[in-house]
């Protein structure tokens, strides 16, 4: 924002997308131009790309590149993990032997966001000696992957997925998802059905209107009603189970929802118009059954894609803890399987590697990165008898731990229980069509009871089919089209617009939004630390301080540090990592410091000049004589973060800030963005109970997070949202995600979910026009079975086609 | 008219061939993935298919004879 060392604006990474830092020299000719790259991870990835001659990919996709920190981050570990793959053992749980002695694999694949990338995939798997057949699901993720094994080995394949920019994960499926696989398959097939009747019965009904203005023989109008009931039987009593089993269900719990009225049409119009073809009298009405199950399914199908869209991978927590561990056996290192480890076990881990699980640090001093678990981005120092987390990062040195807890009993589970617990505990939405529903379908029967007693006591011998098409009339397709529709055509506008939408509630909930509640790192912030200011004390301009920090840090893998990366171009000599003070290094011949002000000074045998007053992480750097110049690093505030802010205001919703960090950073952040409260320092058990205690005011909340910390109160919100570049338990928890890594997106699903709820109205309200007119004429027995199929169809047109103004990309006014 | 005692069983027994081989098609896995094939005929993937002497000149493959600008 205000930094000096960036004052215009950056150019972004054409691999990834995020911004290029100044100075970086990483660039891949692509479709014969040289594309700038923000690191040498995506530099890699875009020259296999190339290389493989699967540039076509750049043209294709229509989304940028995840980028990977994990692989490009660490690749050493990487390698060690990837080597465990080969293993039988290991192998036994995800891979199989085919008939003909390959070996097929089942993996999941983190980092695909697009059909470009399932293309990518496949044809760079498919170009390695020894694979026989690779292919990618898009909506899933999942990879089967068939191999020869006297070929290749899978560590090798599970190798380049890793050098394409992707990660392969081997995939267990559980039962959970097996079901889901089920329950899709079934809806697709009922669909079909429902589909395919739908067409040759309306083919049929056109015929029998027809028949009913020019006169058709007799017989063959009977012919024609058994026709059609043996295309609809199939279309009533299969595709619409789905609706009776859920209006059986709200019977028992004593709840009247839409599937209840919706059952009953079905039902009655189908058994009424069974009764007629039976007898060769009254009317049938097996057009509009069928019309009506189809139309109805393809809005709960697409509802279910939305929810499956987020793709629960296998196992959320196989992201956060390494496969592998180095495990000391006597006085070898022993590299085994995670999962083997047991409490008491000791574990080598080396700096840059992840913990494997809890534990207590036996020997050697380090620091810790917690940010996975607090969102806090700086290490934490860890001196021996520490405890240390399994998931968090190991920053500088090589230490050993003893194991404390494993599996159900780690930090990491408690987290994910808690967020079970909070899941549970979310109370349900109620939603607008079951409300309107209730009242609905109480009139609809006691008007039909009414109109029977009435027409029996008038004329008996009319009274059941006057009361029939009383009910058929009071159908209630276009009410319950209304806000399927509309929520279908907003949530496909807001995919678009890069906001995904995962549960059915989230629409109506942002509607009616009071509070936003955004977490700090990662959310409102880039989440990592970069170079935001240089003051040069003496001669050295800041190029010079750049080359000559950069220098000293490359021999850091420190946060820190890495803010330092994109300025590197040489590094120092004979570098000596000072835990928690800084490096010390020589250049040029010249030996010199970088760190805290104390240590730097020591160097040239001063007291350190006072620091700046700005808040922020001042570095000092010294050389033997004086000190060169300060630096400060700050968490970079995203450039949308003050307008989304400003916008959320003015929509009359209260912004909240919630953080993990206790230090005045917070303040600092939230007085820049304009955030009127702030709570700062709050774990993960203290966020659940914040939102709780908000959401007991009266408080309708939306709460924006990205990491393992937030996740318990993602659950506890009214409404999730979690940032694209959130952990993957972070997303599969979230009622949406912002694929967009955008804020300014959300402002955009507020405006668009305020204008879905207005839109829903309108449709209720026609609906119940209709209804409200059709009525009386189908009471007192004035409307012909077609005038009432026309009608039908005409209101559930208008239903529609009002819904599909939301398909419209939404303004903004910036 | 009496055709139509013969045509529309005919149209119903199509109808169920269709629908078991719809089930087919389905339980075979072919709809397990509604995004990905629809933009997959957009990939120009296909050089070794096309018969050497109508190929078009520009799309030579390689990482070195990128010679396509759009």
């Amino acid at each position: 924002m205000n930094s000096h060392v960036d004052g215009v604006t950056r150019e972004a990474c054409y691999h990834c997308g995020l911004p290029v830092p100044p100075g970086s020299q990483f660039r891949t000719l692509i479709d014969g131009e040289q594309r700038a790259m923000c690191c040498p991870g995506c530099q890699a990835v875009s020259q296999t790309i190339v290389d493989g001659g699967l540039d076509t990919f750049y043209r294709h996709r229509d989304k940028q590149n995840q980028k990977n920190d994990r692989i490009t981050g660490n690749s050493e570990q990487r390698a060690l993990e990837l080597s465990l793959f080969d293993d039988p053992d290991v192998q036994h749980s995800f891979v199989r032997k085919t008939a003909q002695g390959e070996r097929e694999a089942l993996l999941v694949i983190e980092g695909i966001t697009c059909a470009a990338c399932v293309w990518l995939l496949e044809h760079h798997l498919a170009k390695q000696p020894g694979v026989v057949r690779a292919s990618v699901n898009l909506t899933t993720h999942r990879a089967r992957l068939v191999w020869n094994e006297s070929e290749t080995r899978l560590s090798a394949l599970l190798g380049e997925v890793d050098r394409i920019g992707y990660q392969a994960h081997p995939y267990q499926p559980n039962q959970e998802e097996a079901l889901l696989e089920q329950e899709k398959k079934r809806a697709i097939r009922r669909i079909g059905v429902a589909g395919l009747g739908m067409m040759q019965v309306m083919m049929l009904a056109a015929a029998l209107y027809a028949g009913d203005i020019a006169s058709m023989e007799s017989q063959i109008v009977t012919f024609i009603r058994w026709a059609s009931l043996v295309l609809a039987t199939p279309v009533a009593l299969y595709s619409a189970r789905p609706f009776y089993t859920a209006a059986l269900r709200d019977i028992k719990t004593r709840q009247l929802s839409m599937d209840v009225p919706v059952s009953l049409a079905i039902l009655l119009a189908y058994s009424a118009s069974v009764w007629a073809t039976f007898a060769g009298s009254g009317e049938v009405y097996f057009d509009s059954v069928t019309m009506f199950t189809f139309f109805l399914l393809i809005g709960r199908f697409m509802e279910m894609q939305a929810r499956h869209r987020t793709g629960r991978a296998g196992n959320a927590l196989l992201n956060l803890l390494p496969a592998s561990a180095l495990r000391l056996e006597g006085e070898q290192e022993v590299l085994v399987p995670a999962t083997r480890l047991r409490v008491g076990d000791r574990v080598l881990v080396k700096p840059g590697h992840t913990l494997p699980a809890d534990g207590r640090i036996v020997s050697g001093h380090t620091s810790v990165d917690e940010s996975a678990l607090t969102g806090e981005y700086m290490p934490l120092s860890k001196a021996p008898g520490d405890l240390v987390v399994g998931g968090t990062q190991n920053v500088e040195h090589p230490v050993v731990i003893e194991i404390t807890e494993t599996g159900s009993d780690s930090r990491l589970s408690t987290i994910v229980r808690m967020l079970d617990r909070a899941q549970a505990e979310k109370p349900t939405v109620a939603r607008i069509a079951d409300q309107v529903a209730r009242y609905f379908v109480a009139c609809t029967l006691i008007t039909a009871a009414a109109v029977a007693t009435s027409w029996w006591l008038i004329e008996p011998q009319n009274a059941f089919w006057i009361t029939l098409s009383v009910l058929v009339v009071t159908c209630p397709c276009a009410l319950s089209l209304a806000t399927p529709t509309a929520l279908t055509a907003a949530t496909g506008t807001l995919r678009q617009a890069g906001v995904l939408i995962s549960r059915g509630h989230v629409l109506e909930s942002l509607a009616t939004a009071t509070h936003v509640v955004f977490d700090k790192t990662g959310t409102l912030t880039e989440g990592n630390l970069q170079i935001q200011d240089i003051r040069p004390l003496g001669g050295s301009d800041t190029d010079e301080l750049l080359r000559l920090s950069a220098a000293l840090e490359a021999g850091s893998e420190h946060p820190i540090a890495q803010a330092f990366t994109p300025y590197f171009q040489v590094r120092a000599e004979h570098i000596r990592n000072h835990l928690g003070e800084g490096l010390e290094g020589e250049l040029d011949g010249r030996k010199m410091r970088i760190g805290t002000p104390l240590f730097a000074a020591q160097l040239a045998g001063i007291t350190p000049p006072p620091a700046p007053d700005e808040s922020g992480l001042w570095l000092l750097l010294c050389d033997t004589d004086r000190p060169l110049g300060w630096f400060r690093l700050d968490d970079q505030i995203r450039p949308e973060s003050a307008q989304t802010i400003a916008l959320l205001n003015r929509l009359g919703l209260t912004t909240v800030m919630l953080t993990g960090d206790g230090s005045s950073a917070a303040d600092d952040v939230a007085r820049r963005l304009g955030i009127s409260e702030v709570q700062k320092g709050m774990a993960p058990e203290q966020k659940l109970s914040f939102l709780k205690a908000l959401s007991d005011t009266g408080a309708e909340v939306v709460m924006i997070g990205d990491g393992i910390n937030d996740i318990p109160a993602l659950a506890g919100a009214r409404t999730s949202i979690a940032m694209a570049g959130a952990t993957d338990l972070a997303k599969t928890n979230a009622d949406a995600v912002l694929i967009a890594n955008d804020l300014m997106r959300l402002t955009d699903a507020i405006r668009l979910a305020r204008k879905t709820r207005a839109i829903i109205r309108e449709n209720l309200a026609w609906a119940l026009l209709y209804n409200v007119l059709a009525l009386p004429l189908a009471a007192t027995g004035f409307i012909a079975p077609y005038m009432a199929a026309i009608g039908m169809s005409a209101s559930s047109l208008v239903v529609v086609g009002n819904a599909l103004r939301l398909s419209r990309r939404p303004k903004r006014d910036r | 008219m009496s055709i139509i005692y013969l045509l529309i069983p005919i149209a119903i027994i199509l109808a169920g061939i269709a629908i078991a081989a719809f089930f087919w098609s389905v339980n075979s896995g072919q709809f397990d993935d509604l995004d990905s094939p629809a933009h997959s005929i957009l990939y120009e993937d296909d050089e070794e298919l096309i018969p050497e002497d109508v190929r078009p000149e520009k799309r030579v493959k390689g990482p070195d004879t990128d010679t396509k600008h759009d």
